[in-house]
C-alpha cells in the first residue's frame, strides 16, 4: 500500500469546506424574501426550465445553488421523503423542519466522509398562518433559522448587505420581487434583465398547494 | 449515501406507488390485500362530457350487505387540478386506490416539473387496478372511473375500467358501479352533443336518480338529512365541485319535474 502523506483532520476540513465554496460560488444567486403574504423567490437563472426553485409539498419549497446534478438529486429525495411521510401519517405532519434536518444530515454525512462534499447551499421555506420559516442549510450540513430575507450563492454577502438596506415588513409581492432584482443587480453590478429572472413563491391565498411560479408575463407586469 | 438517491436511470423514478412498493411493501399490502368480508359496496358514478368539459358525479351511499353502513360517503375526489376519479366496489380499497393515486399524479409533477398527459394519467389508474386483481379474485373488486380534461388539446376525456384493469376511452358518457346500468340508461335517452353545462349537470343528477330508484344500494338525496349527491365540473378552469346549495336547488328542480 502506497503512504498516504500525513494531513491533519484540521486541514482535511479546510480543503473541503474551500473546494465546495469554491464551486457554490461560481454560480449565481437566490434570494428569498417575505412578503405580506408569504414568501418570494427570485433566481437569476438564464434557462427557464431547469429551476432553482420548486415545489416540495404543500407548504414547502426548495431553492438551491451550486452543481445542478447534486441539488437536483437532494430536491427529488425531498419530494419522495415529504409524499411517503405525508401518506404514511397526514398532510399537516410534513414540516420544513424535518425536511431542514434531513438535508443537513445527507450535506454533513458527505462532507465528513465522501470522497467529495456537495457543491450546494440550499434553502428551505415552510408557511403558515401567521409566520414564515426558512432553513440555509450549508455545504457542511450546518444549518440556520433565517428570519425576513436570505441570500445564498457566490454573491451572498453583498445581497444580504443590499436586501437589508431595502427590507421591511409586509412588503407587497411586487415590493419584494423590485427589491429582488435591485440587489441582484447591484451584486452583478449591472441589471438583470427580466427573462434571465426565475420567480417562484409559497403564497397564503392559495389552496392546498401554495406553491406558485410566476410566467414571464406575470414578472413583466409586476416589474411594471 | 447511495441508499438515499434514486438511481437516475431508474424506471420508476417519478412514480409514488413504485416507491412506497419500494420503501414500504406493507402498507400496500395492507390497502390491497385486506381480507374483511363485510365490506361496503355498491354505488352509483356517472360522467358526462359537455361542450367545454365533462361532469362527474357520485351518489352518497355505502351499503354492507342489506345494511345502509354510511349516508354521507364520498366517492369522488380531486385526482389533480385536471382530473377526478370516482369508485365504486369495496370501501376500503377503493378510497385508498383514489388516494394513491392523487399522490402519484403529485409527485409525478413535482419531480418531472410538469403534469401527465390525461391518457397517461389513465394508464396508470389502469396498472393500480390490474395490480387489485389478485383481491378483485377475493370478492374485493375496485372499479374507477377517470374524467379529466386535457389541458393540451383542450378536450374533456373519460374513461373506464374493468376489474382486470382494462382501460376504455369514453367521449361521451359513463357509469360505475351497482346502478351504472339504470344510470347509463338515463343518459342514454338523454345525451346530446354540445350541452351546455347546466344541461350537463341537470342529466348527471336525473341518472343518479334513476340509479337510485331502480338499485338499493345507491343512495338517493336525502332531503331529511340535506345529503345531496357530490357533482365535480372539470373544464378549461380545472377541477371544482358544486356547492350543497347549487346541487340542492337542481335536486328540487328534479323532483317537482317528476312529482306524478
Amino acid at each position: 500500500m502506497a503512504m498516504m502523506p500525513y494531513v491533519s483532520p484540521e486541514q482535511q476540513m479546510k480543503d473541503r469546506a474551500d473546494y465546495a465554496r469554491k464551486g457554490i460560488s461560481r454560480g449565481r444567486s437566490v434570494v428569498a424574501i417575505e412578503y405580506d403574504k408569504g414568501v418570494l423567490f427570485v433566481a437569476q437563472n438564464p434557462s427557464a426550465t431547469l429551476h432553482k426553485v420548486s415545489e416540495i409539498y404543500d407548504r414547502i419549497a426548495f431553492a438551491a445553488v451550486g452543481k445542478y446534478n447534486e441539488f437536483e438529486q437532494l430536491r427529488v429525495a425531498g419530494i419522495r421523503l415529504a409524499d411517503v411521510k405525508g401518506y404514511q401519517y397526514a398532510r399537516e405532519d410534513v414540516t420544513g423542519r424535518s425536511l431542514a434536518n434531513a438535508y443537513a444530515n445527507a450535506l454533513g454525512a458527505a462532507f465528513t466522509e465522501s470522497a467529495k462534499p456537495f457543491e450546494v447551499e440550499l434553502l428551505v421555506a415552510e408557511i403558515h398562518a401567521d409566520d414564515v420559516q426558512l432553513y440555509h442549510i450549508l455545504y457542511d450540513g450546518s444549518i440556520t433559522d433565517e428570519q425576513g430575507y436570505v441570500a445564498i450563492g457566490g454573491s451572498a454577502e453583498s445581497l444580504t448587505t443590499h436586501l437589508g438596506e431595502g427590507f421591511r415588513e409586509g412588503l407587497s409581492r411586487d415590493e419584494a420581487l423590485r427589491l429582488a432584482r435591485e440587489s441582484l443587480g447591484a451584486a452583478e453590478k449591472g441589471e438583470i434583465s427580466r427573462d434571465r429572472l426565475e420567480v417562484a413563491g409559497l403564497d397564503r391565498d392559495r389552496g392546498r398547494r401554495k406553491f406558485a411560479r410566476l410566467t414571464d408575463a406575470d414578472i413583466a407586469a409586476a416589474l411594471g | 449515501m447511495q441508499n438515499t438517491f434514486s438511481d437516475p436511470f431508474d424506471l420508476d423514478g417519478p412514480s409514488f406507488s413504485a416507491l412506497l412498493r419500494q420503501r414500504m411493501p406493507a402498507a400496500l399490502d395492507a390497502a390491497f390485500r385486506s381480507t374483511r368480508v363485510d365490506h361496503v359496496e355498491g354505488t352509483t358514478i356517472v360522467a358526462l362530457t359537455f361542450s367545454a368539459g365533462v361532469v362527474i358525479a357520485g351518489d352518497r351511499r355505502a351499503t354492507s350487505g342489506n345494511i345502509i353502513s354510511k349516508r354521507d360517503m364520498r366517492k369522488v375526489f380531486e385526482a389533480d387540478g385536471w382530473s377526478a376519479v370516482g369508485i365504486s366496489g369495496a370501501a376500503g380499497p377503493a378510497m385508498e386506490l383514489a388516494k394513491i393515486f392523487a399522490t402519484e399524479l403529485e409527485h409525478y409533477e413535482k419531480v418531472e416539473g410538469g403534469p401527465l398527459s390525461l391518457e397517461g394519467k389513465a394508464n396508470k389508474l389502469a396498472q393500480m387496478v390490474r395490480a387489485n386483481l389478485p383481491l378483485a379474485m377475493q370478492g374485493l373488486v375496485v372499479v374507477p372511473l377517470f374524467a379529466g380534461f386535457d389541458p393540451r388539446d383542450q378536450l374533456a376525456r373519460i374513461y373506464e375500467f374493468d376489474a382486470a384493469g382494462g382501460r376504455y376511452e369514453e367521449r361521451r358518457f359513463a357509469t360505475a358501479g351497482s346502478g351504472g346500468r339504470d344510470a347509463r340508461g338515463s343518459l342514454k335517452a338523454r345525451f346530446r352533443e354540445g350541452l351546455d353545462r347546466d344541461a350537463a349537470v341537470g342529466m348527471v343528477i336525473e341518472a343518479l336518480w334513476d340509479a337510485a330508484d331502480e338499485d338499493s344500494a345507491t343512495g338517493g338525496p336525502d332531503l331529511v338529512r340535506g345529503i345531496y349527491p357530490l357533482v365535480a365540473v372539470i373544464d378549461a378552469a380545472g377541477y371544482r365541485e358544486l356547492d350543497e346549495a347549487t346541487v340542492a336547488e337542481r335536486v328540487e328542480s328534479v323532483i317537482a319535474d317528476r312529482r306524478l
